[in-house]
C-alpha cells in the first residue's frame, strides 16, 4: 500500500494561545495526512488540550494560522471561514468525542435522536430513513438496538462514549478530534472502546488527533506522537519510535514512568 | 546469488543513547555498521549479546533512531532511506516491504489469535478468505492448539504467545524479514518449523536479516554471518 498522496488534510502553523498572563500553547506546528492517527501526550497542563481546541477551531489562537483541505479539494483557512462555514464543518467533515459524554451528546434526547439529529443537520429529511441509519450505526457501535429509543442519561459511560463515537461517524467525518476518551472507563470497557476506535481507523480511513496522557493508548491507537510539556512539542515522530528510543529528557522520564502491568 | 538484488543497505550507521535520567550519560552502542543484504539470503548478525544486534535491526525497522550513517531500503518505489524518512513513508514501507518479528508479542485487546495473524496477512495485500486459510496454517505449523485461536492471546502462555508472534509475522509476505531470536526459548519441534518457514521465505526471495542465539539454527538458515563486534563504538583502527 503506498501512502496517500502527499498533500496533507490539515496544516497547523505556530499556533499559539495565551489565557491571560498564562501560556496555553506556543507555536506549535503540525501536519495530519488522510488516515492518520495522531496523539498528543503530556501531563495536565501541558497544554493538549488547548492545542486540540484549536485544532479543531473551537478556540482562537493569538497567532498562527490553519489550512485545511475541504472535500472540493480546496484548502481553506480555518479561521477566516464564517461562522456558518465552520459549523457545517463541524457536524460534517469533523467530528468531536469528548472525554465528558454530557459535552457531546444531548442528555435528554434519546439515543437515536443523538445520531439523528446530525443527519437532520446535513439535510436528511425522511425519518423511516433518519432512524434505520442511526439503528445501523448503534449496532456498529455495540448498543443494541431496543435501546435507541433511550436516553443516554441511562447508558453507562461506555455506552455513553460509543454513543458519541456512533453520532460522529454518521457522517462520514474525515477528522475526529479525540479528548481523552477512555478517561475514566474502567480497563475493560476501555478496551472495547479502543478496539471499536481502532477498527474504525482502519474500516474508514479515518484521519483523528487523540489527546491521552495514557502512552499505552497511544501506542495502541496513533501512528504519529506529539509530546507536550510547558505548551510546547518538545518531541514529535513515529509513535513506537518515540516511546521506544525518546530523545528528549521529559520523554524520557515520560516513558520511564508508565507502571507495567 | 549476485542476481539477487540489494535489499538493504546500511553504510556508516551509529547509534548512541543518551540517558538523561543518568545525569545525560553517553551510552555509544555500535558505529561505522555497513553491510549489504540481498534478496534469497540469510544474513546472521553475530557476536556477544550487548554489541547492538538488536540496536541494528530495530534502526533498520525504524523503531530506533540512528544517530549517523543511512539505512536505504528497497521499496516498491525506489530506495527510502529510513534513517532519515518522515514518519508516513517508514509506516508504508513497513506495510510493504519490511516485516520484523522478535520474541515478544505485544497483545492487542479482544482481537483473537487467528485474527491478530490474519490482519497481518490482509496487510500485505490478501483477501479476507486467503488470509484466514493462511493464519489458519501458520498457527497449525506451528503447533498452537485449535482451540486457542479465537482467543485473544493475552492470556496464553508466554511460548504459545511467541509463536503467535511469529505466525504474524511470516503472514504477511513481504520482500525484507528482520528477525530478533525469533526461535529463543523453542522446543526442538516448533524450531524446526521455524526454520522451514524462514529457508520458505529464502527460496521466495526474500532478504533475511537476523539474530539467533541457537546454534543449530544458525547453522542450518545462515548463508553468511557479520561480527557485530568490529562496530563497536571504541574499536581500533577507527
Amino acid at each position: 500500500m503506498i501512502a496517500p498522496a502527499d498533500h496533507p488534510l490539515l496544516v497547523a502553523e505556530g499556533l499559539t494561545k495565551h489565557y491571560g498572563p498564562h501560556l496555553g500553547c506556543a507555536d506549535v506546528s503540525l501536519e495530519i495526512h488522510e488516515g492518520e492517527v495522531v496523539a498528543v501526550v503530556g501531563e495536565s497542563g501541558s497544554g493538549k488540550s488547548t492545542l486540540l481546541g484549536l485544532l479543531s477551531t473551537q478556540l482562537l489562537p493569538n497567532s498562527g494560522s490553519i489550512r485545511y483541505r475541504m472535500r472540493d479539494g480546496e484548502a481553506r483557512d480555518l479561521f477566516a471561514l464564517g461562522e456558518a462555514e465552520r459549523r457545517f464543518l463541524l457536524r460534517t467533515d469533523w467530528g468531536f468525542v469528548h472525554q465528558d459524554a454530557r459535552l457531546g451528546l444531548r442528555m435528554g434526547v434519546s439515543a437515536g435522536g443523538n445520531v439523528g439529529e446530525r443527519l437532520m443537520a446535513v439535510g436528511w429529511r425522511n425519518y423511516g430513513r433518519i432512524r434505520a441509519e442511526a439503528e445501523s450505526w448503534l449496532e456498529r457501535v455495540e448498543i443494541a438496538r431496543d435501546r435507541i429509543d433511550d436516553r443516554p442519561d441511562t447508558f453507562s459511560g461506555g455506552m455513553r462514549q460509543r454513543l458519541q463515537i456512533a453520532k460522529n461517524m454518521v457522517t462520514r467525518p474525515r477528522l475526529i478530534f479525540m479528548d481523552e476518551p477512555t478517561g475514566g472507563l474502567d480497563v475493560s470497557v476501555q478496551a472495547r472502546l479502543l478496539d471499536l476506535i481502532r477498527g474504525f481507523v482502519n474500516d474508514y480511513g479515518l484521519a483523528a488527533v487523540i489527546v491521552t496522557h495514557d502512552l499505552a493508548v497511544a501506542r495502541l491507537l496513533s501512528h504519529r506522537i506529539v509530546v507536550m510539556r510547558h505548551g510546547r512539542a518538545i518531541e514529535t515522530g513515529l509513535t513506537d519510535q518515540v516511546l521506544d528510543d525518546p530523545r528528549e529528557p521529559y520523554t524520557q522520564l515520560l516513558v520511564a514512568s508508565i507502571l507495567q502491568a | 546469488m549476485s542476481a539477487n538484488p540489494v535489499m538493504i543497505r546500511l553504510d556508516a550507521v551509529a547509534k548512541t543513547f543518551v540517558m538523561h535520567l543518568r545525569g545525560g550519560a553517553r551510552l555509544p552502542v555500535v558505529a561505522g555498521v555497513s553491510f549489504e543484504v540481498r534478496g534469497g539470503e540469510c544474513v546472521v548478525l553475530g557476536g556477544p549479546s550487548g554489541t547492538g544486534k538488536s540496536s541494528i535491526l530495530k534502526m533498520i525497522y525504524g523503531n530506533y533512531r540512528a544517530d549517523g550513517g543511512r539505512i536505504d531500503i528497497h521499496g516498491p518505489a525506489g530506495w527510502v532511506d529510513i534513517a532519515r524518512a518522515v514518519p508516513r513513508s517508514v509506516l508504508s514501507l513497513r506495510k510493504s516491504t519490511i516485516g520484523y518479528v522478535s520474541q515478544f508479542l505485544r497483545v492487542i485487546p479482544r482481537v483473537g489469535a487467528l485474527d491478530v495473524v490474519a490482519a497481518s496477512a490482509r496487510e500485505s495485500g490478501l483477501d479476507e478468505t486467503a488470509a484466514r486459510t493462511r493464519a489458519a496454517s501458520l498457527l497449525d505449523m506451528l503447533n498452537v492448539p485449535e482451540r486457542l485461536w479465537s482467543l485473544p492471546p493475552a492470556t496464553f502462555s508466554g511460548g504459545e504467545q511467541q509463536r503467535i508472534n511469529i505466525a504474524r509475522g511470516f503472514a504477511a509476505e513481504r520482500p525484507i524479514l528482520l528477525l530478533d531470536e525469533p526461535t529463543a526459548s523453542l522446543d526442538a519441534t516448533n524450531r524446526a518449523a521455524v526454520v522451514g518457514l524462514i529457508e520458505a521465505r529464502k527460496r521466495a526471495g526474500a532478504a533475511i536479516l537476523g539474530i539467533f542465539h541457537d546454534e543449530d539454527v544458525r547453522d542450518r538458515v545462515a548463508d553468511r554471518v557479520i561480527d557485530v563486534a568490529k562496530f563497536a563504538p571504541e574499536a581500533p583502527g577507527r
